[in-house]
């Protein structure tokens, strides 16, 4: 047992410090540790930057434009990124489409798509989740039926994440519905331009417009667009949501998360004394940090067990649930900070360029709001609730 | 023991029950959650036409002589269609502070307007660093000529931003956290030196931030004794606590009917989600919390107008405490419940699910309620 990190592990921390220090844009940081949402131009400035280092794509074969990071060369990297701000990469091209298509796709998808995924050329968007389907992912009902060279596709997609930036969806669609729900599914690459797409936006509980729907009306996809076999893609599909999960925990982002709880505890005041000096709120913090550093060394343990390769299975559905949890209760402690300057909502406070007084401090401004939105965290990437079920199948045997 | 309302509580519920129906949908609280005044001015004339503004003041000024079950009913069903009408600022709380701490002719001056609802009135109690302790004033009150000039910034006045008269508390004496010392003055927003900061807030509602620059107000702004304000605000604020707490009655109730309706509506590998153990138990945690919201509310309106004591103090932050656990609970398992749609804005939860965590940041949070009780719990 040696829970220290390697010497050549710290020189790698250090090498990743000495990079943000130098290259992260100080804009960017401070909207991401301040819960502000980022622009599309913001994430495009990023990318190019770290793609640049060749720090974009870690997890892909060095061939293809990735770099051989260790397990816990990765962990070093999300704990330094999450404390300097980095922004969290927008995850359907690089995290998802491209293992897919790295394992399952054919040559001419691996030179077409792969480079435009480094460059930014191409933002792509995920069409899993439909209206009526959610975690029951194999119900999913949007058609592709094939005619000659083409397919032609009819059906709607929902929760569609950014999908308003994107020029590119990865979709799962039914091309056989004379077989068992899973066993006619394709996947298909599509080209947002192509006619018969459009996208309506979902606006959340926040009032933030993150999340889309998608409609296809007798859209033409050629057959090339086609990763791996017909009818196999739910194969294809089981593997990009383990891609998914590994790393929804967030540890990272929850210690980020605390530090600026900590430091706008620091600032509010409770019965004439900082709120951090609170006993009920102290003991409220102490004991989310106790119940991080549990997680984080959970996540360690898994970290380590992996380090051969592959990829978590059911650990990581443990973890997403803990790590999701601990982060949902540092914002629901955020808000709960300050007091009533919960109720306002300040839009313009949230703005790029905002430059008048904030009507409590720059730190609050955001909070409610993010509250209320992370309270995706336990539904998205599948549901907590069918995280445990995986657990208690695969763990447990239950 | 009878926990039934009786004919004539019953009636008056009814009544308010009927009228949000008709004239509170959703969508229709959208609409006026966007106006300027951000709420419907149509309907507080129906309310006020059917004297519910009147509600809880009594007869000889011109009221109805309702107590705290009075208001409870009214509150419930406004909470039901998370109606954005100040009467909880308005009618509850300020017309309480009129009501208690004014003399004839301020009450004459005042409380006719607020009973009848052509005026309305929104209270300016909390500050920027007082955190829930309405005793925490720093906004000076001085003595000038034959009246106060008055300095310091109130925070978070929900209804302020269009209200016709705001009560201000203000110190003439004492230490920033001293219960002695405090004033209240009535003030008219058009008052030289007034500045408002309107904004909206999370739940869909109106408010503002004051700041009183130099503000002159004559001798007959001031409400009560000088220096005494700090009892009366305390009992008032018991009051609102209470109709606040039948308000997220309302809200909760409409939240697991919602709920409920979903989990028997939305199927999911090929059976309702109802059908699913995991879910039905949180169903049933979520019922479980309404019925001891209830209870907790139900025992708050009966002291709401009870002589002031510690029983009192200790019942309404019980009260309080519970309602905020059980509003954050309904709240994040409710949206938990319906998964993505949960999140929407066109989908009525996610405005049921904000109200009940913003009533938790009105008046003083769970938290802040627990040590409210724990330090009379050790007094007693």
């Amino acid at each position: 047992m040696n829970m220290n990190y390697t010497a050549e592990e710290l020189a790698f921390r250090d090498e990743v410090r000495a990079f943000l220090d130098e290259k992260l844009p100080a804009d960017i940081a401070a909207k991401v540790k301040s819960f502000r949402p980022l622009t599309k131009a913001d994430h495009q400035r990023w990318q190019k930057i770290l793609s640049a280092q060749g720090w974009y794509a870690t997890h892909w074969p060095e061939e293809y434009g990735g770099v051989k990071w260790s397990p816990v060369q990765k962990h070093i990297w999300d704990e330094e990124s999450s404390r300097y701000g980095v922004p969290r990469s927008v995850p359907f091209g690089v995290n998802m489409v491209a293992p897919v298509i790295i394992k399952f796709g054919n040559e001419e998808q691996k030179q077409t798509y792969l480079p435009r995924i480094l460059s930014g050329e191409d933002w792509w968007c995920q069409g899993y989740s439909e209206p009526g389907a959610g975690s029951d992912l194999a119900s999913l009902k949007t058609r592709a039926v094939r005619e000659g060279d083409h397919y032609i596709v009819n059906g709607q997609k929902t929760w569609t994440t950014l999908g308003q930036h994107a020029n590119m969806i990865f979709c799962l669609v039914r091309t056989n519905t004379e077989v068992k729900a899973q066993e006619g599914i394709s996947f298909l690459l599509i080209d947002m331009n192509t006619p018969g797409i459009s996208v309506r936006p979902i606006i959340t509980l926040d009032g933030e417009h993150e999340v889309n729907e998608v409609f296809f009306e007798d859209v033409k996809v050629p057959v090339e667009n086609l990763v791996g076999e017909e009818d196999k893609g739910w194969t294809y599909a089981k593997y990009l949501l383990t891609y998914e999960r590994t790393g929804l925990a967030g540890i990272g982002l929850s210690k980020a998360a605390l530090s600026h709880l900590k430091q706008l505890a620091s600032r509010r005041i409770k019965n004439g004394r900082p709120l951090i000096e609170d006993p009920t709120f102290s003991q409220r913090i102490a004991k989310i940090e106790i119940d991080l550093t549990a997680a984080a060394i959970s996540n360690l343990r898994i970290i380590a067990s992996v380090e051969g390769g592959g990829v978590p299975g059911a650990e990581s559905s443990m973890l997403k649930v803990r790590g999701t949890e601990i982060r949902q209760a540092i914002n629901d402690l955020a808000r709960r900070a300050i007091g009533p300057y919960a109720l306002p909502f300040v839009e313009e406070e949230l703005a790029d360029g905002f430059d008048g007084d904030y009507l409590l401090d720059e730190l609050a401004a955001p909070l409610s709001a993010n509250y209320f939105n992370n309270r995706k965290l336990s539904i998205f990437g599948g549901s907590n609730e069918i995280q445990k079920n995986i657990v208690s199948k695969m763990i447990l045997g239950l | 023991m009878d926990f039934q309302l009786n004919e004539e509580q019953q009636m008056l519920q009814d009544t308010v029950g009927r009228l949000v129906r008709g004239e509170y949908s959703f969508e229709k609280r959208l609409e006026f959650s966007e106006t300027e005044a951000g709420y419907s001015e149509a309907f507080w004339a129906q309310l006020s036409e059917l004297g519910l503004t009147a509600v809880p003041f009594s007869e000889e000024l011109g009221g109805f002589g309702g107590g705290g079950v009075e208001v409870q009913s009214v509150m419930t069903e406004l909470g039901r269609g998370l109606c954005l009408e100040p009467y909880l600022q308005s009618v509850v709380f300020g017309g309480g502070l009129v009501a208690q701490a004014g003399n004839e002719s301020q009450r004459e001056q005042w409380l006719t307007g607020i009973a009848s609802g052509e005026l309305k009135a929104a209270v300016a109690l909390q500050e920027p660093q007082s955190f829930y302790d309405l005793n925490d004033v720093e906004t000076r009150a001085e003595k000038s000529g034959d009246g106060y000039q008055l300095n310091g910034r109130k925070a978070v006045v929900i209804g302020g931003h269009c209200a016709d008269l705001i009560l201000v508390s203000a110190r003439t004496s004492g230490d920033s956290r001293d219960a002695d010392g405090i004033s209240l003055f009535a003030l008219s927003p058009d008052t030289a030196g007034v500045e408002r900061r309107s904004y909206p807030t999370i739940d869909g509602a109106k408010g503002c931030d004051i700041v009183l620059n130099n503000v002159q107000v004559g001798a007959d702004a001031l409400l009560g004794g000088e220096g005494q304000a700090g009892a009366v605000i305390e009992y008032q604020s018991g009051r609102a606590i209470a109709a606040l707490c039948a308000e997220a009655v309302g809200v909760m109730e409409v939240a697991n009917e919602l709920t409920l309706d979903y989990l028997k509506q939305r199927k999911q590998f090929g059976v309702p989600i109802g059908k699913f153990q995991v879910l039905q138990h949180r169903m049933v945690d979520m019922m479980s919390e309404l019925e001891q919201a209830r209870s907790m509310a139900i025992l708050a309106a009966s002291v709401a107008d009870a002589e002031q004591s510690d029983e009192r103090r200790r019942i309404l932050a019980a009260a309080k405490n519970v309602i905020g656990r059980s509003g954050q609970f309904i709240s994040e398992n409710g949206i938990q419940s319906h998964g993505g749609i949960g999140m929407t804005w066109e989908y009525n939860f996610a405005h049921y699910a904000k109200r009940l965590i913003t009533i938790n940041h009105q008046l003083g949070d769970d938290d802040v309620q627990l040590e409210r009780y724990a330090r009379l719990m050790q007094a007693s």
